[in-house]
């Protein structure tokens, strides 16, 4: 192929016609543009005028060279200019195309799937088999078929999370030579020096490394009270500072941004690392934290247990005694607790005020029952109640003849005492921890013993319970599930007075696997052997998350592993629950380097980018174009015809002008034109749902119900307006129509904060979940678990289903049903007060004469029945022939009596003083 | 041209009335010559001879007896003669030019020169007839008094344009010692247009010439490399550069307008330019006082 430069040509020899711009030059010099003719009376008043310049008969230099140009533009375009061509030569032999498909990938993958498409079309179009390797996928042979059975594949390819393992592919090459094309995530994996040697053993290799900086973040670490998060890059560059955002759930169980902050790269360093310092409360939310300008695995980081700060209520049994500090039951928990948790005393009522993760009781016997009330509601929700034994417990009456609801076994009276002075016996050791216990793998130091205990009564579920025991088998910890929390007896004291197991490191081990206290550094891999990992939650290469699903556990060791050697196939990153605790596994490690891929000189590297083939010829022709409109008009200009076309061009501009105006006004326009909207008439308004076909149908049910109120009654409602209820303003509406849709989004604080001023100052909701064929009200159906979603947040007073004398029924129509398109939906109102519960004496009526039901729910897709189309024909049938028909008619007569009791209020109801105002009367 | 005439032919008496109705009406003074004074329609509202009493004056020497009023005499000693006020219609010929440079506009949304001169010498019409004045247009139709002559004068005007380029004044059908009305854009030959003049003043007539232009021909609005056809076609020039002509061409239309003034002044006419792009009572208002002092 020709070539100038980075420009190659097509058909080169049309070049040679540039040659030819001089001679135009000389012909297009000698013809003068042509002249006008007019018709103008005057002329015999020019007769015999002479020009005083003759040079203009000739076209002006400028104009020749816009033209030379625009001719040399439609040359050059024609010869088929192409950008950086792809002049290599044709390989031959079978193609082997290699993609890391490593979490690095991700960053740039639709341009790697790009590459991969056109290098197996290009092999295609040689003629050329293909094979296409995922290096992350485990090793299996590699066959080379047509590049038509490729095609698709490319397209579906996806990155994984974890790098790739290259040990064991360079015994699943195939035999034979064949040309290599590795497209490289620019990282250095174990093992890929010799997979490339053993790549040029069959052929010539090519890299295709992408330039962009690889971004990673290493799990976020709880240092002197801050979170500290470090991130590593790739390519060492200049000074960079990257935005880092934590996310987790808000009070509500919204996921969102819950902090932010800026991370700083040294120039020349590849690590950089920020702080951030954040109350309690939001740092145990953050689930996640993630790199805003990276979207791959690595530039996340889950969050474990490990960032939480636990809360530690202690209690203990009356006053300590003064100067027995030593003695005090609370002396060693303080102490091996206080570095690791935020610690909360006082009585119990109060500090489950402040819901404590975890209670400890040492040595309290006795509780009022409101205490038990109160601490068995917080045990429900989850809580952990420590209790340690003492000779208060002991000497009590607690548990003894029935198991107390606080506490895991029935204990026998009095306890016991081993080894000492009127005992027979030497104190007790402890029994190694048996599999299935949470401590399990925990060494006993033999050095623990133990003199005092109470004693469990022998029960059938005492076996399951105990947790730890002595070695001659009698319980020392036992442990019952109340709900979701459990309730954990030590039987000896929690100070030294017992046995000597609060002196020794065991204990803080022991409170630690019971997840009292966090671990202040990441799990070691001693706390992770021996318990079965289940995964929760698992990362793709793009840092989505997605739920585990069936995927199935993993061994503590393996976990290990990975916690410093990074993920595999077979533990993809994300958050591992083990018995009572989860293990966050990120694709970076605290230690994880990342190391660029350093190719030798035999190999040839290209970059992703820069080295396309790109067609100039419809630029060239573009620009020879307009070289020729330009001429046009430089040409009427020097002919003096440009005088006609200005108000030509003026009407042109005018015309383009508004465009931007009107846009510029759309944006402007909203909330003022929406307020005179809504408010010069009575407008029905329904939610927006983001779904379509269920706002277009909502809009024309009110259009239908609008219809109706304006034929049959004197309320004459404007066009039906769609709101947005985390933006709009809602106080203009008199009555909003809520479709509820099956996975609808809970609205932000601020909506409901609106929702709930709208409904205590006299607003109405219709909700519909429109499911009311297939389930009842409340029940199982996605509609109605989203309605339960919705309406958590949202102040709605205690209701009942809709009773027979409710005002509804009778504020225009007298009805006894309220079908939509579903006929026999429950529909639920506000619950009257109790005082009025019975109907007076001769009355059909109660006498509930105060307040607007706020919210009415029920689910018969109203307005469906409703709907109408620009015309007034019904949108959607109803019902089956003239039944259906009445009942879309008594759909209607529900719609009119809803918007009578939401502008009317109760006023039918008043009228059932009529009677004695007549009376009054004198009538 | 045609097209524009028919359409002319129809509203240009109402357009032409409804100009007329904002003046006084005109009369004409009468020049005193015995031969071409003739009773005017107001004399004719009294009784006898349509005479009016005017003054008694003393008789002199040269008045016949027969013209002294005995009864004025006989009050006194004195002898006086009754002289009544004579009362004249005057005869207005007007002549708009038809050649084909009037149909000329520069501007599409301009009526063409014609249609202005047709205009105004209507307009004219209206107002000297309800002066019970004689109208006629030279060439087409011979002078009488009476709304009908309106009728005839509108179809008149209404005719074709001529194949001539340009115009000169014609003067057929003038009655001697009447007024004289020509309009017309003057762009023609000079010669045609002196003697056209020179024949009217032989004939005494005396009147006013309106040189109606277009705006266009004012400006010489015009650049680059043009080819300047007469309407007609049979007169061209050719320029590479036309903006460069216009200052020498305002300067001949300038000699141009010039000349009509002196031609005009020595026979005791008088000469105005009226443009298209103004309005047309200016012109109207301008000959009718012309036509009024005659002076």
């Amino acid at each position: 192929m020709f070539m100038i430069g980075p420009i190659g040509f097509a058909v080169p020899w049309l070049l040679t016609a540039l040659i030819a711009l001089p001679v135009l030059w000389f012909l297009l010099r000698a013809v003068p543009p042509a002249p006008i003719r007019r018709r103008f009376p005057g002329v015999a008043l020019l007769l015999g005028l002479k020009d005083e310049d003759a040079e203009t008969d000739k076209t002006p230099w400028w104009l020749l060279l816009l033209r030379m140009l625009a001719v040399a533009a439609a040359i050059i375009g024609f010869a088929g200019p192409i950008l950086n061509p792809d002049v290599r030569v044709a390989g031959t032999g079978p193609l082997l195309v290699v993609v890391d498909g490593s979490w690095a990938d991700a960053r740039d993958w639709p341009r790697r799937v790009e590459k991969i498409e056109a290098l197996i079309e290009e092999a295609g179009a040689e003629g050329r088999p293909v094979a296409l390797v995922r290096l992350t996928d485990v090793p299996d042979a590699v066959e080379f078929q047509t590049a038509e059975a490729w095609a698709g594949r490319a397209a579906g390819l996806q990155p994984q999370a974890w790098a790739p393992v290259l040990d064991d592919w360079a015994e699943a090459l195939p035999e034979g030579q064949f040309e290599t094309v590795w497209l490289s995530d620019g990282l250095d994996h174990p093992g890929r020096a010799a997979l490339l040697e053993a790549l040029q053993a069959r052929g010539g290799v090519r890299v295709i490394e992408s330039q962009r900086v690889v971004l990673g973040l290493h799990p976020a670490v709880f240092e002197d009270g801050r979170i500290v998060i470090a991130a590593q890059r790739m390519p060492v560059a200049d000074a960079v500072s990257v935005e880092v955002i934590a996310r987790g759930p808000d009070p509500a169980g919204i996921e969102r941004e819950l902090a932010r902050v800026s991370l700083t790269f040294p120039s020349g360093v590849a690590r950089g690392e920020a702080e951030l310092d954040l109350p309690p409360e939001l740092r145990n939310r953050i689930t996640r934290f993630e790199l805003e300008a990276a979207r791959t695995a690595g530039a996340v980081s889950l969050t474990d247990d490990s960032l939480k700060r636990r809360k530690v209520a202690l209690i203990a049994a009356g006053p300590d005694q003064e100067g027995l500090q030593l003695l005090s039951p609370l002396h060693y928990l303080r102490q091996a607790l206080e570095p690791v948790a935020e610690i909360v005393e006082g009585s119990l009522t109060e500090v489950l005020l402040a819901n404590p993760d975890v209670v400890v009781l040492a040595d309290v016997a006795r509780l009022t029952q409101a205490e038990t009330d109160a601490a068995l509601e917080w045990l429900e929700k989850g809580g952990l109640l420590l209790r340690f034994a003492g000779p208060r417990l002991a000497g009590s009456d607690v548990s003894r003849i029935e198991e107390d609801p606080l506490m895991p076994v029935r204990l026998r009276e009095g306890g016991r005492t081993v080894g000492g002075a009127m005992s027979w016996g030497e104190p007790k050791a402890l029994a190694p921890f048996a599999e299935g216990s949470p401590f399990f793998g925990l060494v006993a130091p033999s050095d623990v013993v133990v003199r005092a205990q109470v004693l469990a009564q022998p029960d059938p579920e005492l076996t399951d319970r105990t947790i730890a025991a002595l070695d001659d088998g009698t319980p020392l910890v036992t442990r019952k599930a109340v709900g979701e929390g459990q309730v954990v007896l030590v039987h000896v004291t929690a100070n030294a007075e017992w046995s000597s197991l609060p002196l020794s490191g065991l204990f803080v081990q022991m409170l630690e696997r019971l997840a009292v206290s966090t671990r202040a550094a990441r799990p070691e891999a001693g706390d992770l052997a021996g318990l079965t990992w289940v995964p929760e939650m698992v990362l793709d290469a793009f840092g989505q998350a997605s739920d585990a699903g069936e995927l199935a556990g993993v061994a503590g060791e393996e976990l290990a592993k990975a916690m410093t050697g990074g993920p595999s196939p077979a533990l993809p990153p994300g958050l591992y629950a083990g018995a009572d605790r989860r293990v966050a596994l990120n694709v970076l490690g605290p230690e994880t380097e990342l190391l660029a891929a350093d190719w030798p000189q035999s190999v040839s590297v290209e970059g992703l980018e820069g080295r396309e083939a790109q067609a100039l010829k419809g630029q060239f022709l573009t620009a020879a174009l307009a070289f020729l409109l330009a001429d046009v008009l430089a040409a009427l200009w020097v002919a003096g015809r440009l005088t006609g076309l200005r108000r030509g061009m003026v009407v042109v501009l005018l015309g383009l002008m508004p465009m931007g105006e009107a846009r510029a006004q759309e944006t402007a326009l909203p909330d003022d034109v929406r307020a005179l909207e809504a408010t010069t008439a009575v407008v029905l308004a329904y939610v927006l749902t983001g779904d379509p076909r269920v706002d277009e149908l909502s809009h024309a049910g009110l259009l239908g119900l609008s219809d109706k109120l304006w034929q049959r009654t004197s309320i004459e409602p404007m066009m039906p307006i769609g709101v947005d209820i985390e933006t709009d303003e809602l106080a203009f509406f008199p009555f909003l129509y809520w479709p509820v849709t099956a996975g609808a989004e809970q609205p932000s604080p601020e909506a409901y904060a609106r929702l709930n001023q709208y409904l205590r100052t006299g607003g109405m909701i219709l909700f519909d979940t429109r499911d009311a064929d297939v389930a009842g009200f409340g029940g199982g159906t996605p509609e109605g678990q989203a309605l339960q979603l919705i309406a958590s947040g949202l102040d709605i007073p205690p209701l009942e289903p809709m009773p027979s004398d409710h005002v509804l029924t009778r504020t225009f129509y007298l009805l006894q049903e309220f079908p939509g398109r579903h006929p026999r939906g429950a529909i639920w109102v506000e619950a009257a007060p109790l005082a009025e519960e019975e109907a007076a004496e001769g009355m059909p009526f109660r006498n509930l004469n105060d307040g607007v039901t706020p919210v009415v729910i029920g689910g018969n897709d109203w307005a469906a029945a409703w709907a109408v189309d620009g015309s007034g024909v019904p949108l959607l049938p109803v019902g089956r022939g003239f039944a259906g028909e009445q009942q879309r008619e008594i759909a209607y007569r529900f719609g009119v009596n809803l918007i009578m009791h939401v502008l009317t209020g109760n006023y039918k109801s008043d009228q059932v003083h009529v009677p004695a105002l007549l009376e009054r009367l004198g009538q | 041209m045609t097209v524009a005439a028919s359409s002319l032919n129809g509203d240009l008496r109402s357009r032409a009335e409804a100009l007329g109705q904002t003046l006084p009406p005109l009369l004409a003074e009468a020049e005193m010559l015995a031969s071409t004074v003739m009773l005017g329609e107001h004399g004719r509202r009294r009784a006898g001879l349509g005479d009016e009493f005017w003054q008694y004056r003393a008789a002199g020497a040269g008045d016949s007896a027969r013209m002294i009023d005995w009864r004025r005499s006989a009050r006194s000693d004195a002898h006086f003669v009754r002289e009544r006020e004579w009362q004249a219609a005057q005869s207005v010929t007007i002549w708009v030019d038809p050649a084909k440079s009037m149909s000329f506009t520069g501007d599409k949304g301009r009526a063409p020169k014609s249609d202005r001169a047709k205009l105004l010498a209507l307009a004219l019409a209206v107002l000297l007839l309800r002066g019970g004045e004689r109208v006629g247009l030279a060439g087409l139709a011979h002078p009488r008094a009476g709304r009908a002559q309106l009728l005839r004068l509108a179809s008149r005007l209404a005719g074709e344009a001529e194949a001539e380029e340009y115009g000169a004044p014609e003067t057929e059908g003038m009655v001697s010692h009447g007024r004289g009305v020509f309009l017309s854009d003057f762009l023609g030959d000079l010669a045609g247009i002196e003697a056209g003049l020179a024949r009217a003043a032989d004939r005494g007539v005396k009147g006013v010439l309106i040189q109606i232009l277009d705006p266009a021909e004012e400006e010489f609005p015009f650049d680059g490399r043009t080819i300047f056809e007469s309407m007609g076609g049979g007169l061209r020039h050719e320029t590479q550069q036309a903006g460069e002509l216009r200052s020498r061409y305002l300067t001949r239309l300038a000699e141009r307008k010039d000349r009509l003034a002196g031609l005009a002044r020595a026979v005791g006419w008088h000469f105005t330019t009226h443009h298209t792009g103004h309005p047309a009572q200016a012109a109207l208002l301008w000959a009718y006082a012309a036509l009024e002092g005659g002076r």
